[in-house]
């Protein structure tokens, strides 16, 4: 029996020729991530052992980027002892105030991690980084802090669940889109414990800023890991980039998924998730009359310049609705350089949005952005809980940065074409 | 054995309602169980008392891989919970730091707010003793009772890593 691209990166790493679903191995790990939320804990942990060094310097990745530059007392305290523990065990993938970006974005574009590599984070959504061919997937503070001391991780190997994606997508329509039309399919638990492997002919066609956006959504459908087998793609991104030797794995030909879904996509339009769940997908067409009080465009899926490009290319001469508040974010600050370059920046102030440093800032309701009772926002993120972007009482919708622009133009929730 | 009263809660309980963001910026779990649940149920800390049980529909624990949550739930002395089932990082941050954790679909659909129950690790039984029905609960994988035995992932690590 053949394996999937998942079983065989597992395998890889826990010593096994071959390996299958629900086996359970502790694997080695290449690069293990903390942001200032999660690694305060796993700091704490890991101190409590008793271990002088840490398993390998080189593995850990510490991006204090959640509520940095520092919101509040407690959380410069959370930061300090991020940085004190990189100084202290010599880590140099620590990325100072300056430096940082929002994580999911940031170690994709600086090549720490690469085809081929197992990679865990204490953070949900590094899974991100399986558009690139790696097995990523999100674990808490005590998995970090024993990552720390033993350089592996616990796992159940995941059943694979398949998506094939056909058709010709159309205008407007982008990965992000592919994400919520699937969630909105099979559920915010339709893969839970399960892998998501996605290809087909749409796929080939996707940018990796795209790859990256579909992939870090796949813990919103309960996933493991979404992973994506590399491809020339895949090869033009990280070439360059890798900051270490890689590697490209791909399923064979006779494999066992656990399901496959196949989608024909080219009448899909603009997707929207309304509150609370991201399975609450609707076509953009349908939700014309909501008006919105927040548009916030960034976050790790759709931080990237790509984004940029897009919501700059609706809003440029234009200005925003006088009820509505546009907070733009890029990713990192390479994204950040890149964007004031080719005159997008601009178009944001001129429209009458504001530009943050790179943060994760409002996407989970930690500041720069937040709602009040009854608001409600049009965000570029992943998660639409109820209070998510603050207020309990306070909605998120979540769509592309095309419609996202194109409603801060109008005020109300719109279908990108509508602006001319 | 495990014995408390029950409150219940629906399916996708997430990691922002047991504890919003805005609290993420501390580790103390005593001030992070005094937000425990918070953004689903502002009461829950006033009611719930030392013992009890929180019993949920599917995905209990969806959203951010946050620790936080079950630390919490842990911290304010709930002594387990009981969900038809668990998003997987909540799943697997319980086990690791020792919140006993127990998925069984019908447990988690039939098991009202307010029932006395009582949960037997040793024979994989939930025990309603409000309705007297019993329900048997999805055993852990070998390995996974390893890590539940010595008490949590770093008791775990330094017996077998951090010995020598
Ligand atoms: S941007 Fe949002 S979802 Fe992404 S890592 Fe930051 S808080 Fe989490």
């Amino acid at each position: 029996m053949g394996m999937t691209i998942t079983e065989k990166i597992i395998a890889a790493h826990s010593g096994h020729q071959e390996i299958s679903a629900g086996q359970f191995v502790y694997a080695d790990v290449d690069i293990c991530l903390g942001n200032d939320i999660t690694a305060p804990i796993a700091i704490e942990q890991f101190e409590t052992l008793g271990v002088e060094n840490v398993f390998n310097p080189d593995s850990i990745v510490l991006v204090p980027d959640h509520f940095t530059p520092n919101k509040d007392i407690k959380s410069a305290q959370n930061s300090k002892l991020l940085r004190e523990f990189a100084l202290k065990h010599q880590i140099k993938n620590y990325f100072e105030v300056g430096r940082v970006g929002i994580e999911h974005v940031l170690l994709p574009e600086q090549g720490i991690v690469v085809p081929g590599d197992l990679v865990i984070g204490a953070d949900s959504h590094t899974c991100t980084y399986g558009a690139m061919g790696i097995f990523s997937t999100g674990v808490g503070s005590t998995d970090l802090a024993a990552c720390y001391a033993t350089g592996k991780v616990w796992l159940k190997v995941p059943e694979t669940i398949k998506f094939i994606f056909n058709g010709k997508l159309n205008e407007w329509v982008s990965g992000k889109d592919l994400i919520l039309h699937v969630i909105g399919n099979i559920g915010v638990d339709g893969a839970r414990y399960k892998a998501m492997e996605f290809s087909g002919s749409v796929i080939t066609d996707l940018s990796m800023d795209d790859r990256l956006a579909m992939c870090n959504m796949a813990i919103e459908a309960g996933a493991k890991n979404g992973i994506i087998e590399p491809d020339d793609c895949t090869e033009n991104y990280v070439n360059g980039r890798a900051q270490r030797e890689y590697k490209f794995y791909s399923s064979d030909a006779d494999c066992e998924y656990h399901e496959i879904h196949e989608y024909d996509v080219s009448t899909l339009s603009p997707q929207v998730a309304i509150p609370n769940l991201p399975e609450n997908v609707r076509p953009v067409e349908e939700l014309s009359d909501i008006a919105i009080d927040q548009v916030v465009i960034g976050s790790c899926t759709n931080g990237r310049i790509s984004d940029l490009r897009i919501a700059a290319q609706i809003l440029k001469d234009k200005k925003i609705h006088p009820s509505i508040r546009l907070i733009v974010i890029p990713g990192t600050q390479a994204v950040y350089l890149e964007a004031l370059k080719e005159g997008l920046i601009e178009v944001f102030i001129k429209a009458e949005g504001v530009v943050s440093t790179p943060t994760c800032g409002p996407c989970l309701g930690g500041h720069m952005g937040i709602l009040a009772e009854g608001e409600r926002a049009l965000s570029t993120t992943n998660r639409n809980f109820a209070g998510r972007m603050g207020h309990p009482k306070s909605e998120v919708y979540l769509s592309n940065p095309a419609v996202a622009a194109a409603s801060a133009i109008t005020g109300k929730i719109t279908h990108p074409e509508k602006i001319n | 054995m495990i014995n408390g009263k029950s409150w219940k809660y629906g399916d996708n309980v997430n990691t922002d309602e047991i504890i919003p963001a805005r609290y993420l910026n501390t580790t103390n779990e005593k001030e992070l169980a005094a937000h425990c649940m918070e953004d689903i149920d502002p009461e829950f800390v006033n009611k719930a008392v030392e013992g009890d049980i929180i019993v949920a529909g599917d995905n209990f624990g969806c959203g951010s891989s946050r620790e936080h949550a079950p630390i919490s739930i842990k911290a304010l002395g709930i002594s387990c919970v009981i969900a038809k089932s668990f998003a997987r990082i909540f799943f697997r941050n319980a086990i690791n730091i020792g919140l006993p954790i127990f998925e069984s679909e019908k447990a988690g659909i039939e098991i009202s707010d307010g029932d006395n129950v009582k949960v037997d690790i040793n024979s994989n039984i939930i025990t309603n003793l409000t309705t007297n029905k019993e329900y048997s609960f999805t055993p852990f994988a070998d390995e996974m009772k390893d890590i539940i035995k010595a008490g949590g992932l770093m008791e775990y690590i330094k017996v077998n890593y951090c010995s020598s």
